[in-house]
């Protein structure tokens, strides 16, 4: 983990334009509008990650996540069309706010609470070296079924969004 | 120095924006996108435990990696049945798409 003052206010800058970016995913009435603080908002994760010394994960999450799924989302929202009236609150407005909110105490408080036995020096020199070898040392197998779900992810969607004929 | 407590309260923040999200939209790709959101909060949680905790065995980065696939294949499947579903009932709303229901 970085430290200084640098680190710690880029810390800061990234989290408000997380949550920010993740309120409005949240709130946007146009559906278009909220893939776009999607992306900003898995940019800013991705900056996180960064900071939090696991590189190798934010250059995932940057390809996954802003490259694939931004894109996916976006295909999805184009392709089914009225996405200004269809975006609507649904009843459940007052029981969400109340559940995410107590969810959100719960969770800041324990959180803050517990006394996390934290390493004082940590962080990686390398993640990329240590993921490469946990998987294919320790976590060989559930890679290898990762990569089968993957494929039978692919060939069901493809499957699935190609219709009768 | 980053504090890990900080880093939690962030992801939680995140998770419960995320459930909101989940409760209030009609929109299936709306749902969709707030789900994602509740991924990166747990995969951030992931990620701080990882490094902040026994960073040798770097657990939590793989499985960081693993929830990385498992969210990519999830969404693959799940733009590919709203779009089958908008396809038949010309429309992504989920209050609507009740086929299932007897």
């Amino acid at each position: 983990m970085l430290s200084g003052f640098g680190p710690v206010s880029a810390f800061w800058l990234l989290a408000v334009l997380a949550v920010g970016s993740a309120l409005m995913v949240v709130v946007a009435r146009n559906l278009l509008h909220a893939v776009l603080w999607l992306i900003l908002h898995f940019v800013a994760v991705a900056g996180l990650f960064l900071l939090m010394t696991a590189e190798f994960l934010a250059m995932a999450q940057v390809l996954v996540y802003v490259g694939a799924v931004g894109v996916l989302v976006l295909f999805a929202v184009m392709l089914t069309p009225s996405p200004w009236s269809e975006n609507t609150e649904g009843r459940l407005g007052g029981v969400a706010v109340l559940l995410g909110g107590c969810l959100a105490a719960v969770l800041i408080f324990v959180a803050a609470r517990t006394p996390w036995a934290q390493v004082t020096a940590g962080g990686f020199a390398s993640t990329a070296q240590a993921i490469g070898r946990a998987l294919i040392g320790r976590w060989a197998l559930p890679f290898e079924i990762a990569s089968v779900l993957l494929v039978v992810a692919m060939i069901g969607s493809i499957v699935l969004a190609r219709g009768e004929d | 120095m980053i504090p890990l407590d900080q880093v939690l309260v962030f992801s939680g923040i995140l998770f419960a924006l995320g459930v909101y999200g989940v409760l209030t939209r009609r929109n299936a790709i709306a749902i969709l996108m707030s789900v994602e959101l509740m991924l990166t909060a747990v995969n951030t949680n992931f990620i701080a435990f990882g490094v902040f905790h026994r960073p040798s065995l770097a657990v939590g980065l793989v499985f960081a990696v693993f929830v990385i696939t498992v969210a990519a294949a999830e969404v693959g499947l799940a733009l590919a049945i709203i779009l089958r579903i908008y396809r038949q009932r010309t429309t992504a709303n989920v209050d609507e798409v009740d086929i299932l229901k007897w």
